[in-house]
């Protein structure tokens, strides 16, 4: 994928763009706002990672805005120090797509920009999600692995969802409580694995291939292999 | 000069220069208001001298006809005893008449006169004239006469009148009155705008040397007030109010920097002894490699506590106030329990919990959940397993409670008083990991949202209650589409 990234501290610029290198991105760097937007508008990228504070006059919001107005539809993620709920309604609201704060860990960035790059191809509405003989219905709401029905309360169908609509992604802990519960605020108990482990019970359990993997310090991970 | 001068304190030198300083002049509220003051003062006395003329005049008037009149009759009476008997009456009145103010005049059909004190018949007076008013002279003095002619049988013609001078020497005075009116009321206009000007000074003078001495730094300076209730008062009392405000919220900056400066510390030497320690001494990649992500983890930790700090900060400084909505509790606590019944299953514990189904409050979602997802998170963590933990929330008038009770070992009554303060972590806690300032952020949460946190013994355990204003017609928000 081609990713952009507009950041203007150098180490924390080089330590994103080596990292999304690492795991086989096509990376462009831009270190003020104004040529930030000149490589946004001009090529074609499947993200944009976009720090809010910017030198060179043109600022992330600004940036962002005079993107969106010209139909330019690119998924961004804001990375920004300022992290005041105000301020993640602010990023949201001029056509952001995701918003994290510094500081971050590379993993969580790594998990919510490819979420986003897989959001923005599959817009079209979906009936059925599939993953291996995992199988989502998602109009009469039922699931079936290897022609077998499986019984899910309706948070367990929510965060299978979740998981089927980010298969072969890293999806964090954060991401399923933003996603699955819509809480932006971080637990300081396991909530989110009590959860997950209930749904592997039911969906992995009986079967002799796991779907769900625990993927270290990141997250998870719905893998057919 | 010199010494009139010296006479007159400097400060009362300093009053009339400021006063009479034409450019300090319209910028004294005092002195506006005293020229409003004056302005209105002129047009009473204006509207009270025409008044008083209108009435005194109108009623000498009446007071001379009604005299005429009654003089009058009685001549005319007399006339039916002959026009001698009418001349005799006429020069006994005037005899009598010690003000020397009656009039009476009587002629013959060619107007020539017969008797009275009148020398001529005046001219102004023809035979179709009943009532005038004519000037006369006297004994060489001038005046004015109100006079009524009478066509007597005979071709006699008689005059009765009153020598209304008196009625023109008090236009004379109201005049006079007028003319020296603007004067007065200039005067008293300027009495009036250094009274007004002077009540004003004492009162605001207050309230500018309390606000100057507060941005000098004198936190605890506050305006007098009277307790007389009135406006002053109530001036006085707001702007307390937001003192009050202020030096909390100073307060509240003071104890975040006390707590980056003391508490942060810690773990931030914990992480930087971890690093040094692995430089020096790793034997092993291995080691190098753990000693760095506990590093990490203990970084993530401060930046945990950072970001809990500084949202407790938003919070109290009510900036979150804007993002208030309608909020319906019951789902909202209801999702939370939900989430949580898992968690506590695991820990061996049950989560029960007891939520209407419709709870509206007008507050900040994001807000709400983090505070009970906090309280929950505690009772998790202190409730030994086989323990029950208790969701509960309900409205009973115009507060709406949230509670939590857990059977864990509670907090001990010395502590629940501080058991809100950063990072204030009971002997019990002190073992389990956590920042304290959970039930700090719970507290915020609570005030944010006009209500209060109390923490009970729940015999054995903690009930921690979120007590709330609910959402009832009279607070509730305007509707927007």
């Amino acid at each position: 994928m081609r990713i952009l990234v507009v950041e203007d501290d150098k180490d924390v610029a080089g330590f994103v763009v080596k990292g999304l290198k690492e795991t086989g991105h096509v990376v462009e760097h831009a270190d003020n706002g104004r040529d930030g937007l000149f490589l946004a508008a001009s090529e074609n990228f499947d993200a944009i990672v976009l720090d809010r504070m910017l030198p060179g006059g043109v600022d992330g919001l600004r940036l962002l805005e005079t993107l969106r107005a010209q139909g330019n539809q690119t998924p961004v993620l804001f990375l920004s120090a300022m992290a005041q709920v105000d301020d993640r309604v602010r990023g949201l609201k001029a056509g952001g797509d995701d918003y994290m704060t510094k500081p971050f860990a590379f993993s969580e960035l790594l998990a919510r920009v490819e979420a986003l790059t897989r959001r923005g191809k599959t817009d079209a509405p979906q009936t059925k999600l599939t993953a291996s003989d995992l199988e989502m219905d998602l109009l009469s709401r039922s699931v079936r692995r290897a022609g077998q029905k499986i019984d899910l309360q309706p948070r367990e169908f929510r965060l299978l969802e979740y998981l089927l609509r980010h298969a072969g992604q890293v999806v964090t802990r954060t991401m399923l409580l933003e996603g699955v519960w819509d809480y932006h605020f971080d637990p300081q108990t396991n909530v989110i694995d009590v959860h997950v482990s209930r749904l592997r019970q039911k969906v992995d359990k009986p079967f002799p291939t796991p779907l769900i993997h625990t993927v270290r310090n990141a997250g998870y991970m719905l893998r057919a292999d | 000069m010199a010494e009139q001068l010296k006479w007159l304190s400097r400060r009362a030198r300093m009053d009339i220069w400021l006063v009479f300083h034409p450019q300090t002049l319209m910028r004294s509220a005092g002195v506006r208001f005293g020229l409003i003051y004056a302005g209105l003062f002129a047009l009473s006395a204006v509207a009270l001298t025409a008044f008083l003329w209108w009435s005194t005049a109108g009623l000498l008037d009446r007071q001379t006809e009604t005299a005429i009149n009654a003089d009058a009759q009685g001549l005319v009476e007399r006339f039916l005893d002959g026009p001698n008997a009418l001349v005799e009456t006429i020069q006994d009145r005037l005899a009598a008449n010690v003000d020397d103010d009656a009039i009476y005049l009587l002629a013959d059909s060619n107007l020539r006169p017969i008797a009275g004190n009148l020398e001529l018949w005046p001219k102004m007076v023809t035979s179709d004239v009943e009532w005038t008013e004519i000037p006369i002279d006297r004994a060489g003095v001038r005046g004015l006469a109100r006079i009524r002619q009478f066509v007597l049988p005979g071709g006699y013609h008689l005059l009765v009148g009153r020598d209304v001078q008196a009625r023109a020497q008090l236009r004379r005075i109201l005049g006079d009155a007028l003319i020296w009116a603007p004067s007065i009321v200039v005067a008293l206009g300027v009495a009036g705008a250094l009274a007004v000007r002077s009540l004003f000074r004492i009162t605001i003078n207050d309230v500018a040397a309390t606000a100057a001495a507060f941005s000098r730094g004198d936190l605890t300076r506050r305006v007098r007030v009277t307790g007389m209730g009135d406006e002053f008062d109530r001036l006085a009392e707001e702007i307390n109010n937001m003192l009050d405000r202020v030096a909390s919220l100073m307060d509240g900056v003071r104890q975040v920097s006390n707590a980056i400066a003391h508490d942060l510390r810690t773990p931030i030497t914990r992480a930087r002894a971890r690093l040094e320690d692995a430089g020096r001494s790793a034997r092993s990649e291995a080691d190098l490699h753990a000693a760095i992500e506990r590093a990490q983890s203990d970084l993530d930790g401060i930046v945990a506590v950072f970001q809990a700090l500084l949202r407790i900060s938003e919070i109290e400084a009510g900036a979150r106030r804007s993002a208030f909505a309608r909020v319906d509790l019951g789902p909202l606590l209801f999702d939370l329990a939900e989430l949580y019944t898992a968690a506590a299953e695991e820990n061996g514990q049950v989560l029960v919990h007891d939520i209407p189904p419709i709870l509206p409050i007008f507050g900040d979602r994001d807000m709400l959940q983090q505070a009970v997802a906090n309280l929950l998170d505690n009772a998790l963590k202190f409730s030994p397993p086989g323990s029950t933990i208790r969701l509960a929330a309900g409205a009973s008038g115009r507060m709406l409670e949230i509670s939590v009770s857990d059977q864990g070992p509670g907090i001990p009554p010395e502590d629940r008083a501080r058991a809100t303060e950063r990072f204030f972590r009971g002997e019990t806690a002190r073992s389990t990991p956590g920042s304290g300032l959970g039930l700090s952020l719970v507290q915020a949460v609570a005030v944010l949202h006009g209500g209060t946190l109390r923490l009970e013994d729940n015999r054995p355990g903690l009930r921690a209650v979120m007590s709330m204003p609910a959402l009832t017609a009279a607070n509730a928000p305007p509707f927007h589409s």
